[in-house]
């Protein structure tokens, strides 16, 4: 059964994808590592570090695309649940500092010291251990999804509507995380990280490590979002994204399919915040901003939604540009940004890749209609039974 | 439930429902029989899509009760529900999945079962394909089937949703104007398609196209103002006063 | 010789008032001399001792001592009132008040004071202006006997009482006698009285009084001011709880000022206008360029300035609004997610354009006069500026209601809505009408914009602190309903007041954003829901 789900995922640009996903895992740690700082293909340690943001962003957006592009639900939260795996895994690189931290206490971070704690928190127990820290990455932001799709779709709440409360719950959070009470060090977030499983945080190695997980992941990702989509229940999810009501009188649980897809999905975004922490080396409640859930769906626009390469060429595409932007002219980035929603918007609604793939379709359409002509044989069946 | 009720397919009685004051229902009471076809006529406003939307879920009545194959209480479920239990609606406007070929929307429709997982790892069957061959043959898509169905034309959507409720093998169907935007020759096709249908379930048809249902030649009821106002044959309900003068004579 | 009686006459007039404060007038210049004598330690009792006399001559004895302008002569330990002129002083007769010529200063020594001689001034001087003809003094006294109560006093503010006339005044000696009586060695029974009347008085001083009476009172008095205090707390928890509405009003009304443009373009047109909040940041500064131009070039015309501010920021925000829904919007119509992402890309923008041309910081936006200060209603604290912004967003409210029902744009304006087709054939100018819709709601957001620069910092991020709420409200209230944006407005504003004690202000509003997402899955529609067959169009 899952083998069959796999195989039916890997149609040609998903193998390419996946391919070249395995390569720069392989290829930009190494050329990192076993090259010289002059050698001329020498990739420095902050471009691997930056590059493998790239990568989480993509994965982020590729989330997003999987209820955005497919199942029709513009969630303006999304950048929540990344921001609550991220938080996951910085709960884990807090308590590997131990007593490394400035008041040198070996179970308290410095935050709780600094408020004068005398306890560890409850929910900081067992964060202590990766494997219960990765579960927690993928645990919280699907829990917290689930419950909250689970009131959501439940009641038919859409559109629009669906956007807006999505982007009321980030704000809750934004608002929540900023408490110091809550126990996640307030506004200064989870920082001063040390090391991940044993291995220095700051080291080359562990930064190629870390890219190479962020690839590994995307891909992953890529071929389970593909196995979703291409299967039955991805039809449906199209199906009720064009005509939600006809789908429910066809049978379906509506809501239990949103609900699937949703849950999923922020389990991706929030895999894609714990790689993402480790590599830029803080987590804030800043990450909550609902500006920033939006941001997400750009990166989803732009390369096109509904795609499934879309969102990662997307992500990478505008984040790259925000970068040189950013350094070039730091003033102008919202401008541009701002100018890229509205032009996207209007006149390239499909994105890079869903226009690309339009132009294919059609030059391939027209290719074979001549074909069929030049063979003599009647174009494509025309309007038939009438 | 202790009191005897007939086991009638549908059991509608005494149903009314308002919106904002407006009584769009004003205790209907109404009876399909298993294989039957009946066809229902009324003037705009009268009901008639208020009626479908409380049979399959979408509306809940203010009062009255409606039953399904005697007793399952319909006011109860969800149009999800509902749909499994063998109840299948057409809408007035052809609802079709757009984005997806017409192979696609038969498989979407085939009444398989319908849950998460269920879906995700659903594989097609030899027997599955056979149906789905025999359908498109019934509604005349064949040549069609890899055609996205946004490019069919307005008749051809028609057909490819009759094709889909036949995939959900109901029974009981709900058909809501079938033939508006047809065609002449598309229409008689039509109620020769539907008359093929009733064979095997029961069928009700809301049209305001007398000459189809002079075609289809089955009982009659007229709705008016969110309540029976005739039920007989075609000629019968034609010349009932009340009728002409609610319905027919404006 | 006349001249003598004549004073002797007044000062039997004045002195008749109050029984036994009749003295020879060499018995007042002796006390007066005293305080030339007096150690720092037993100031206070020759104060009293002065207070006691009730000569309206002491006042500026006290006042002078207090001020340190007291001197006595080296040579004879007399006391005169002083005035300095270079190195000399200016003498005046402390009994007589005539002048007593000038005199060099190293002659004299200066009658030291401290805070604790000082407080005692006060106090005496208290009791003793409780009769000054000036109804100001007479309530400044009232207030400071009533703020430092002496059991000396009490003769003194029972006279006063029985003489005063203004209302204000005695109620404030009400509370003076009662709060003096309470320390003094009166009987129970008045006592008991006494706290009656403090009870009724009420507020926040009234219960620490009593409080501090509670310590020092008998077994007999203690159940009275118990059963006051209980009183007193209800009636305070009372007021609070009517400040708690007031409060709620206010922010009700900041939301509903901040949503009612939305309610337009959103629940009217069903446009999703990301850029809502920055139509109400231009608007607040348009303000601030207002102000600008008339605190440098017509500085008397400050008060005017919201006045003239208001229709700028509405012609400004309604034509960039104008622009936004030609330029963008009407491309995207039937698109709604399409034109959430299109207008936060406009709303970026203008956040940019305004912080590359104002700065990124706050900008001063002053009140005017007449939006300054509060004033006090029962135990309620009501600042006028919060008040106009109440009253200003119910007229905005009217006005609006009655654009939409009562004038044709309004009537064009809902038939666009409810079936464009139809509203196109019967010759409306349905993209006309649309453009002038949005724009309507765009300047009343840039109005909402001039009133929220008066109690917000005015800063690029103005709107987006908004932006949210106002979403919120608009779909609370139920999609497409100004009186639900109304009702919803207000009642969120409320709710968020009340559950702020409880909760603290950041959970208090996390806990409305869960509630309201909760109640978004209750009535997905909100709280004045159409219902039936139009909704699904």
């Amino acid at each position: 059964m899952i083998t069959s789900f796999l195989i039916r995922s890997l149609d040609r640009t998903i193998v390419i994808a996946v391919a070249i996903l395995l390569a720069l895992a392989v290829l930009v740690p190494a050329l990192n590592l076993l090259t010289s700082a002059d050698h001329p293909l020498h990739v420095p340690t902050y471009l691997v570090s930056l590059f493998g943001k790239y990568l989480t962003y993509a994965l982020l957006a590729l989330a997003l695309d999987l209820v955005w592009g497919f199942c029709g639900i513009l969630s303006l939260g999304h950048a929540a649940f990344f921001a609550l795996g991220g938080y996951a895994m910085g709960m884990y690189l807090m308590r590997q500092i131990g007593a490394r931290g400035s008041y040198g206490n070996p179970l308290l971070p410095d935050f709780m010291v600094f408020l004068n704690w005398k306890e560890l928190p409850w929910f900081w127990y067992g964060f202590d251990m990766f494997w219960f820290a990765a579960l927690m990455v993928i645990v919280v932001p699907g829990l917290i999804a689930f419950v909250f799709g689970w009131f959501a779709f439940r009641s038919r709440v859409n559109g629009v509507y669906l956007s807006i409360i999505t982007q009321a719950m980030t704000y809750a959070l934004l608002l929540a995380f900023f408490r110091n009470d809550m126990g996640f060090g307030g506004n200064n977030g989870l920082t001063d990280f040390k090391d991940i499983l044993g291995f220095n945080i700051q080291a080359d190695g562990t930064r190629g490590a870390l890219f190479a997980a962020s690839a590994l992941a995307l891909a992953a990702s890529l071929v389970i979002t593909s196995g979703i989509v291409r299967s039955k229940f991805g039809k449906v999810l199209v199906a009720l994204r064009d005509a939600e009501s006809r789908t429910r009188f066809l049978g379906y649980r509506v809501e239990h399919m949103k609900l699937f897809a949703f849950t999923v999905s922020a389990m991706m975004a929030g895999v894609a915040g714990a790689l993402y922490v480790p590599q830029v080396g803080i987590i804030n409640p800043g990450e909550f901003e609902p500006g920033n859930s939006i941001e997400v769906v750009i990166w989803t626009a732009v390369g096109g939604r509904g795609t499934l390469v879309g969102p990662i060429i997307g992500a990478i595409l505008v984040n790259g540009g925000k970068s040189i932007f950013t350094a070039a002219f730091p003033e102008f980035w919202l401008f541009a940004l701002g100018g890229l929603f509205v032009l996207v918007t209007l006149f390239l609604p499909k994105g890079v890749v869903g226009t690309a793939l339009q132009y294919v379709s059609r030059r391939r359409a027209y290719r074979e209609a001549r074909n069929h002509k030049d063979a003599g044989l009647p174009a494509a069946e025309p309007l038939a039974a009438e | 439930m202790t009191e005897k009720r007939p086991k009638n397919l549908l059991y509608l009685d005494g149903v009314s429902v308002s919106f904002d004051g407006f009584k769009a229902l004003n205790s209907l009471s109404f009876i399909v029989e298993p294989g039957e076809l009946r066809a229902i006529i009324g003037p705009n406003g009268a009901g008639k899509t208020t009626m479908m939307d409380i049979i399959t879920g979408k509306t809940r009545p203010d009062e009255g009760a409606v039953f399904f194959k005697g007793d399952i209480d319909l006011t109860r479920k969800d149009e999800a529900e509902i749909a499994q239990l063998g109840i299948g609606r057409k809408f007035q406007k052809p609802t079709v999945f757009e984005s997806h070929t017409v192979w696609d929307n038969l498989e979407l429709a085939l009444n398989r079962r319908r849950g998460v997982f269920a879906t995700l790892f659903y594989r097609l069957t030899g027997e599955d394909k056979a149906r789905i061959e025999e359908i498109l043959s019934t509604v005349r898509l064949t040549g069609r089937r890899d055609d996205l169905a946004a490019n069919l034309s307005h008749g051809q959507k028609q057909w490819l949703e009759i094709g889909m409720l036949l995939a959900q093998e109901p029974e009981l169907l709900l058909v809501d104007e079938p033939v508006a935007g047809m065609t002449d020759a598309e229409t008689a096709e039509t109620a020769v398609l539907l008359k093929e249908i009733a064979r095997t379930r029961s069928v009700v048809v809301v049209e305001h196209d007398m000459g189809f249902i002079r075609d289809l030649g089955v009982k009659v009821t007229c709705l008016a103002e969110g309540s029976v106002l005739a039920e007989g044959s075609i000629d019968f309900v034609s010349n009932d006063p009340k009728v002409i003068e609610n319905y027919l004579g404006r | 010789m006349y001249r003598i009686f004549q004073t002797l006459l007044i000062a039997l007039c004045l002195f008749t008032a109050i029984p036994g404060g009749l003295r020879a007038e060499e018995g007042l210049r002796d006390l007066v001399n005293a305080l030339g004598e007096a150690k720092l330690s037993n100031m206070d009792e020759h104060i009293a001792a002065l207070a006691k006399t009730g000569d309206a001559k002491v006042v500026p004895v006290l006042e002078a001592l207090g001020e340190g302008m007291l001197y006595a002569r080296k040579a004879d330990n007399q006391v005169f009132l002083t005035k300095e002129s270079g190195s000399n002083l200016t003498l005046t007769d402390p009994v007589t008040g005539e002048s007593a010529g000038e005199a060099p200063k190293a002659a004299f020594s200066k009658i030291k004071v401290n805070n604790g001689v000082r407080r005692a001034v006060r106090t005496a001087l208290g009791s003793l202006t409780l009769l000054s003809p000036d109804r100001n003094q007479r309530l400044k006294a009232a207030q400071s006997v009533l703020q430092s109560p002496n059991a000396d006093a009490l003769g003194a503010i029972e006279n006063a009482l029985a003489a005063e006339k203004d209302a204000e005044v005695r109620a404030l000696l009400e509370r003076a006698r009662a709060t003096t009586l309470l320390i003094s060695d009166r009987p129970v029974d008045e006592k008991k009285e006494a706290v009656q009347v403090l009870k009724q008085s009420g507020g926040r001083e009234a219960l620490s009084i009593l409080s501090t009476a509670l310590n020092s009172a008998d077994e007999t008095l203690r159940p009275d001011i118990e059963a006051a205090l209980a009183g007193i707390e209800q009636t305070q928890a009372l007021w609070a709880a009517g400040q708690n509405v007031w409060y709620g009003l206010s922010l009700g009304s900041v939301l509903l000022l901040a949503a009612i443009g939305l309610a337009i373009t959103f629940g009217v047109m069903g446009i999703i206008n990301m850029a809502h909040g920055e139509m109400v940041m231009l608007g607040a500064y348009t303000t601030f360029m207002v102000q600008e131009i008339l605190r440098n070039s017509f500085p008397g015309l400050f008060d005017w300035s919201l006045a003239i501010a208001l229709p700028l920021a509405f012609l400004v925000t309604g034509a960039v609004g104008m622009a936004m829904e030609r330029g963008v919007i009407r491309f995207l119509y039937g698109r709604p997610l399409e034109t959430l992402l299109a207008t936060w890309g406009i709303s970026l923008i203008l956040q940019q354009s305004v912080r590359s041309i104002f700065g990124p910081t706050n900008r001063e936006v002053g009140n005017p006069s007449w939006m300054s200060g509060a004033f006090e209603l029962g135990g309620l604290t009501i600042t006028w500026n919060r008040l106009w912004i109440i009253l200003f967003a119910l007229a905005v409210f009217a006005a609006l209601l009655f654009l939409l029902k009562k004038t044709p744009m309004g009537l064009q304006m809902r038939a666009v809505t409810q079936n464009r087709r139809m509203a196109s054939s019967m010759g409306i100018r349905t993209p006309w009408v649309d453009a002038l819709t949005f724009a309507l709601g765009s300047g009343i957001a840039g109005m909402a914009g001039v009133a929220l620069s008066q109690i917000d910092n005015v800063s690029p991020n103005l709107g987006q602190g908004y932006i949210i709420d106002s979403f919120m409200v608009v779909v609370f209230g139920g999609v497409g309903n100004l009186w639900g944006t109304l009702v919803g407005a207000f009642s969120l504003g409320i709710l968020n007041k009340f559950l702020e004690p409880y909760a603290g202000a950041v959970l208090g509003k996390i806990l409305v954003l869960v509630l309201i997402i909760l109640f978004i899955q209750k009535r997905p529609r909100g709280l004045f829901a159409l219902k039936g067959r139009a909704v699904e169009a």
